[in-house]
């Protein structure tokens, strides 16, 4: 008989509580904001979308082996010498063309490990998150500054600056020594 | 006159359901509405964790084992850190230490609003999940503040942590953990001490102590049936043997011991508790530098490490096998809700249908981890 | 009364009669339940500290509209294997019980549908007009679930009755007439003399009135929740629960009407209780139009005073509902049986003793 009249007791108390502090909450001020048209300031830390700033970036391939999902490829080119490819704005002398800087941002997992082992500091992330695209393949970020034509230019001069670099050793190698085989020989 | 012979039905809880907290399929088996057994079905998010861990190096590990629980990705963070800093005898600064209790800590109270939160609106209450989540949000802010990311962090690392605190992130801390009191004491009022939602919870789901040990549960399932184990008490890591704080055991106020109002509860008296252990570490935190421990790379020598933390949902450990290279061998976890998920048949034998939804409120698993 | 002037006006008193009946529905039953549904959503929102509907229309005031404008255009599903009669006229049949109830509710001293002296016994009786809807629709839905669902709802419905009208037996024992324009009238002038306080009645039985009264109030209010299916009772129409409800296969412009008829059966209770224990159209405290000499002002406040307080107990019933979780079956039921039914049981004994001793 007792536990029936507590419950009793107990239920509509306990009622009254909750519709206490639901009644209060309807005055207090609202927690939510208007998106669209307001947009919170995201602290400067913030881990969104990723930008290189190819200018400074020396071609080392750091960001790229960092990756844990394989988002960003890479391919370089060496740079022939006598060409000035310019210095970073921390110093470093870039001695490689940097022809292909592809960053699948929907692969991305925001993890930010890329960020650390740059030496020019060229990649960071952003606090950019509102970037959806109708395409997927719009999705594939192209940071390389050189044109289809010149990455190929530079390539060629490459190919071409090593095969001149070969075609001179095997010629100095003829000129000091005339007899190779004989040579051979004699150490042997 | 003949008996009347029942048949018994199967019924579906697909894996999309509102209230399976993820994709998680339950096979039903009743007999008209009294349940005789439940079978669950898992592996809709299995995304080959460890399969990957094979593959990565030891820092690119990391985000990956963010993915496993995400409600709580900074104490997968701290598990598998510690158990490689183990494995390589690396030793942190201090403040590296005081840091990942405060951020452990904050993940834990952040995991279990999501607890409690849905737990009441699988019972029907709709006010208290955005009460709890608006709190949340103040939690994600700070984190978002420090690391820059507001659910899957990487900011624990093999050596150290990836950011320094910003030094806002204190006095805010502070703020937050003064209103967190009081949004606890507005949330017993509003739920934990209402009559409707103990008549649903009180007796139901009860797991006597010996099934829950017998079982391997841990966490807040084990504590709930009155078994005082906190891995963070009884198998120290890390600093927890600074502080002072209780572990919160399951009385059977309300009903029976170990059912879904006791878990439920020592999840809240949890929150109260680790409010009390950040602040401690706030208190005690000295100055230093969080990355001078952090090596260029991680090579550890041959061997293997079974490390195990207190998450927020039980037990977590991680077993990791080195082979000197740069990869690990083999890095096997163990799951606190895969083992806690086993016994929702058991609990759930002679109730209703709708005691299923409750019990599994109160179990409190992520799918993200069981199926990794 | 009006529907004598509209039966004057038009000659005819058929024609008259029904017209006036009719009036509810228009000017008052459609603009409340499209913003009752506007208030519920607005008023859960600022309890959960946000803001709710407010891009469509000033303030979000024509969400509701683009809502029903939304619900009309979509496909009108009829389950093949479904009973077909039974399901189409399933949502019309509850929502003309509930619609029926309108027509014996006293708005104003000059406006009331049908002015019968069995006033509380039509309505109590109409309104249980809705079970038979719910078994029709579902039944005809030829779905497991949704006839657990409407059986479920239909045991809460039946049940919850006995208090409810245990509650008016009580109430209508001490006012001594079933007929809810006789009601209104006699709680004259202040809030004192309303009913829950006592009623206009000399003395020391006034005093000794005012507690059963209330308890009176509040197990009906209870039993009308239920009665109405809202939380904590709302098992037939709960999403996280494993049977869906009676109103599953329905789509469009039906599923409409079973909100219709739910926001219209919350006005209709409100408006009983209001009728009864808060005094109907009376004021709390006199009429402007007496201090202002203005004669035909005093029907338009009295009105507004009805719709007012009837809106008022709308509005806690949303409240409750954001406030509580889910009763589960057997808990509510063993909530009517054993504690609802024994208590309206005992206050009316009391309020019984309480009449004889004069």
């Amino acid at each position: 008989m007792k536990e029936y009249l507590r419950n009793t007791w107990l239920g509509i108390y306990t009622v009254l509580v909750g519709m206490k502090v639901t009644l209060s909450h309807l005055f207090k001020p609202k927690v939510t904001i208007q998106y669209p048209d307001v947009r919170i300031q995201l602290p400067e830390r913030a881990r969104n979308r990723l930008y290189v700033n190819i200018d400074d970036c020396i071609g080392c391939d750091q960001c790229s082996r960092a990756c844990p999902v394989d988002c960003i490829e890479i391919e370089t080119v060496k740079a022939v010498p006598g060409e000035n490819l310019g210095i970073t704005s921390n110093g470093k002398r870039k001695a490689l063309w940097v022809t292909k800087f592809d960053i699948d941002i929907a692969k991305c997992c925001y993890c930010g490990l890329c960020v650390y082992p740059c030496p020019t500091e060229c990649i960071w992330m952003t606090d950019v998150y509102e970037f959806s695209e109708y395409r997927r393949e719009d999705l594939i970020y192209h940071f390389s500054n050189l044109s289809p034509e010149e990455a190929l230019q530079k390539k060629l001069n490459y190919k071409k600056f090593e095969e001149e670099k070969a075609r001179q050793k095997a010629a100095q190698a003829t000129t000091a020594n005339p007899n190779p085989k004989q040579d051979s020989g004699n150490e042997n | 006159m003949a008996e009347l012979k029942t048949d018994q039905i199967v019924l579906n809880m697909g894996p999309q359901h509102p209230s399976t907290h993820g994709v998680l399929r339950l096979e039903v088996v009743l007999d008209g509405e009294v349940v005789v057994d439940v079978k669950p079905h898992i592996g809709y998010l299995h995304r080959c964790f460890e399969k990957h861990a094979e593959a990565m190096t030891y820092p690119q590990v990391i985000p990956y084992t963010d993915r496993m629980d995400y409600l709580a990705s900074m104490y997968m963070n701290f598990g598998y850190v510690e158990a490689v800093e183990r494995l390589m005898n690396i030793e942190v600064p201090e403040r590296v230490k005081y840091i990942r209790v405060i951020m452990g800590e904050l993940q834990r109270i952040a995991s279990h609003l999501v607890a409690v939160g849905t737990f009441g609106i699988d019972i029907g209450a709709f006010t208290p999940f955005l009460y709890c989540f608006r709190d949340r949000e103040r939690i994600l802010d700070l984190f978002e503040m420090t690391c820059g990311a507001r659910l899957l962090y990487n900011y624990m690392w093999i050596g150290g942590l990836s950011h320094d605190l910003p030094p806002q992130f204190i006095p805010k801390l502070k703020s937050f953990l003064k209103d967190f009191r009081k949004s606890l004491k507005e949330l017993n009022d509003l739920l934990s001490y209402n009559k409707i939602f103990i008549d649903r919870t009180a007796n139901i789901g009860v797991l006597p102590a010996d099934t829950a040990i017998n079982y391997g549960c841990t966490g807040p399932v084990l504590r709930g049936s009155g078994v005082n184990w906190d891995l963070r008490k009884n198998d120290p890591y890390s600093i927890y043997d600074r502080f002072d704080f209780e572990v919160c055991v399951g009385k059977g106020e309300m009903g029976t011991v170990g059912d879904c109002w006791d878990r439920y509860m020592v999840r809240v008296r949890e929150m109260e508790q680790s409010c009390r252990i950040i602040e401690q570490a706030i208190e005690q935190i000295p100055d230093g530098d969080v990355t001078s421990a952090i090596p260029k790379r991680v090579k550890p020598p041959v061997g293997e490490i079974y490390f195990r933390v207190e998450s927020p949902k039980g037990e977590l450990g991680y077993h990791i096998v080195s082979d000197g290279s740069l990869n690990p061998f083999r890095v096997k976890v163990r799951a606190p809700s895969f083992v806690n998920l086993q016994i929702l048949p058991i609990i759930s034998r002679g109730h209703l249908v709708a005691d299923i939804i409750a019990n599994l409120g109160s179990l409190d698993i992520v799918l993200g981890e069981i199926d990794r | 009364m009006i529907s004598d002037y509209l039966a004057e006006f038009f000659g005819n008193k058929i024609l008259g009669y029904l017209i006036s009946a009719a009036l509810p529905l228009f000017l008052w039953i459609l603009p409340y339940a499209l913003y009752a549904v506007y208030a519920e959503r607005k008023v859960s929102a600022f309890m959960q500290d946000r803001i709710g509907p407010n891009r469509v229309g000033p303030k979000g005031l024509l969400q509701t509209i683009a809502d029903i404008l939304k619900l009309i255009q979509k496909e009108d599903i009829v389950p093949a294997s479904a009973d077909k009669p039974l399901f189409v006229t399933a949502p019309y049949v509850i929502f003309a019980g509930t619609f029926a109830a309108f027509a014996a509710l006293p708005f104003s001293s000059v406006y009331i549908g049908s002015n019968i002296d069995l006033g509380v016994f039509y309505i109590m009786a109409v309104s249980s007009f809705s079970v038979i809807g719910i078994l029709m629709a579902g039944w005809a839905g030829n779905n497991k679930y949704s006839l657990y669902g409407a059986m479920r709802s239909v045991a809460q419905i039946v049940s919850y009755e006995v208090p409810a009208l245990l509650a008016i037996v009580t109430a209508v024992m001490v006012i001594g007439t079933l007929n809810l324009n006789e009601i209104s009238q006699m709680q004259t002038s202040r809030f004192w003399n309303w009913w829950i306080l006592g009623g206009p009645v000399e003395g020391i039985q006034k005093f000794l009135y005012i507690i059963p009264m209330i308890i009176a109030f509040i197990i009906f209010f209870i039993a009308s929740l239920a009665e109405v299916n809202r939380t904590p009772f709302d098992i037939p129409e709960a999403e996280s629960e494993l049977v869906a409800g009676f109103h599953t296969e329905y789509t469009g412009m039906k599923f409409a009407m079973f909100f219709l008829a739910e926001y219209g059966n919350m006005f209709v209770v409100s408006a009983i209780s209001v009728s009864i224990f808060f005094g109907g159209w009376q004021s709390p405290f006199g009429y402007l139009g007496n201090s202002l000499g203005i004669n035909w002002l005093i029907p338009i406040e009295q009105v507004f005073w009805f719709l007012f307080k009837g809106s008022l107990l709308v509005l806690v019933q949303m409240w409750l509902r954001w406030t509580l979780p889910r009763l589960r079956v057997d808990q509510l039921m063993s909530l009517c049986w054993k504690y609802l039914t024994p208590y309206a049981f005992i206050n009316l004994v009391i309020v019984g003793i309480i009449t004889l001793i004069k």
